[in-house]
């Protein structure tokens, strides 16, 4: 295998990565970039563009995707494990302790009013994720109609978000063949 | 509240890991119509859950899918949860990585995508206004509601927050420690 030295400081890397980034896969991305372009010279910078690219439109979290990439690419399918081991494992590890501790503390007074007001913060914080999902979103009349039925089917219905999110996906792959068919047309 | 299987909690987060574009924020609204519909938790320890996973380091999804497994399953819960919610993202990349320069340039995975981000918007913001509401009116709508002060208190931490997150930039961390510190001070204050 090539590359055989490369597996350790891998999952070291992904582990530090994992432990030290809050907020998840796009507070990321710079970290991954620094330490496998700048500091191990694993891959180039236009590696990390296209690996940023394909974790964007494959499904599943950011920075799982793109552990899994940057694994691959640096040291084959054992890479690629050692890699996204690395990523999961502190956010599984400290999750897991403080489900453990909450569920001792939860009767306390104090910890009650506490998430009372923690309920109130993340509004906030969801607010933010929403209006940061919509800049990234296309533009256009299509795109606010597509918006608009997901978001009217998943608040008044109880159907499954699995449906909106494939009649969604076909609505836009054929909207946008026939533009290219137009475009081509004229 | 509904006890939950092992293989129930693997594949329903291997469903919403291999079906959710766009990253851990837009599973939000499907992990969340998983656990209501289901009754796995109520919506507050959601509320509750997200906030923590939020101030917690690593990958948003990866930090809820824990706190589920954990919540329904223990140890073993808190694994297949996990594993459930990262094995088709490791699946998909390690297929798509033998043509990946063809799967970036195709015409097919944009137009898919061009249908999925909007998509994602939509069921966020009906996800955050459902949030919104549960927050303000835990125990159901109510005129009563506004003559006590927890729905005054929420709104104002609320608001602090995005004025804190947008306009200052500053980080959750911080935004959930300042309100659990006020949610602590305005429960004794107004005996809530």
């Amino acid at each position: 295998m090539k590359n055989k030295d490369r597996l350790l400081p891998l999952f070291l890397t992904f582990l530090k990565i994992g432990a030290f980034t809050f907020g998840g896969g796009y507070a990321m991305i710079p970290l991954i970039q620094k330490e496998v372009t700048e500091n191990h010279k694993w891959l180039s910078d236009e590696d990390i563009l296209n690996i940023v690219a394909i974790a964007e439109s494959t499904p599943g979290p950011i920075a799982i995707n793109s552990a899994t990439f940057v694994g691959y690419m640096t040291c084959g399918v054992l890479g690629s494990v050692l890699a996204t081991l690395g990523v999961v494992l502190p956010a599984f590890l400290v999750i897991s302790l403080i489900s453990l501790l909450l569920q001792n503390v939860m009767d306390i007074q104090a910890v009650q009013y506490a998430f009372m007001g923690i309920r109130a913060g993340v509004l906030a914080l969801v607010v933010k994720a929403l209006i940061s999902m919509y800049k990234q979103c296309p533009k256009n009349l299509v795109a606010y109609v597509i918006a608009g039925i997901a978001f009217a089917v998943s608040l008044l219905t109880d159907i499954s978000i699995l449906y909106v999110i494939i009649t969604c996906a076909v609505l836009g792959l054929i909207t946008s063949l026939i533009m290219q068919k137009k475009e081509a047309a004229k | 509240m509904t006890e939950v299987s092992l293989l129930t909690l693997f594949f329903t987060f291997f469903k919403i890991g291999l079906f959710t574009f766009g990253g851990g924020y837009a599973m939000l609204p499907f992990i969340r119509q998983e656990v209501m519909l289901n009754n796995w938790i109520d919506e507050a320890a959601f509320v509750n859950m997200v906030g923590i996973s939020e101030s917690s380091p690593g990958p948003f999804a990866i930090n809820i899918a824990t706190f589920i497994g954990m919540e329904k399953g223990g140890w073993l819960g808190a694994a297949v949860s996990t594993l459930g919610v990262v094995l088709p993202s490791f699946l998909v990349i390690l297929i798509v990585a033998q043509f990946y320069l063809k799967f970036k340039e195709s015409r097919i995975v944009s137009g898919l995508m061009s249908g999925l981000k909007p998509a994602a918007v939509g069921l966020i913001a009906a996800a955050v206004i459902s949030m919104v509401w549960e927050v303000l009116f835990p125990a159901d709508f109510s005129w009563s509601v506004f003559a006590g002060a927890q729905i005054y208190v929420s709104l104002v931490i609320a608001g602090l927050g995005l004025f804190l997150l947008l306009k200052l930039k500053k980080h959750p961390i911080l935004i959930i420690c300042i309100s659990a510190v006020l949610g602590i001070a305005a429960g004794y204050l107004f005996g809530l």
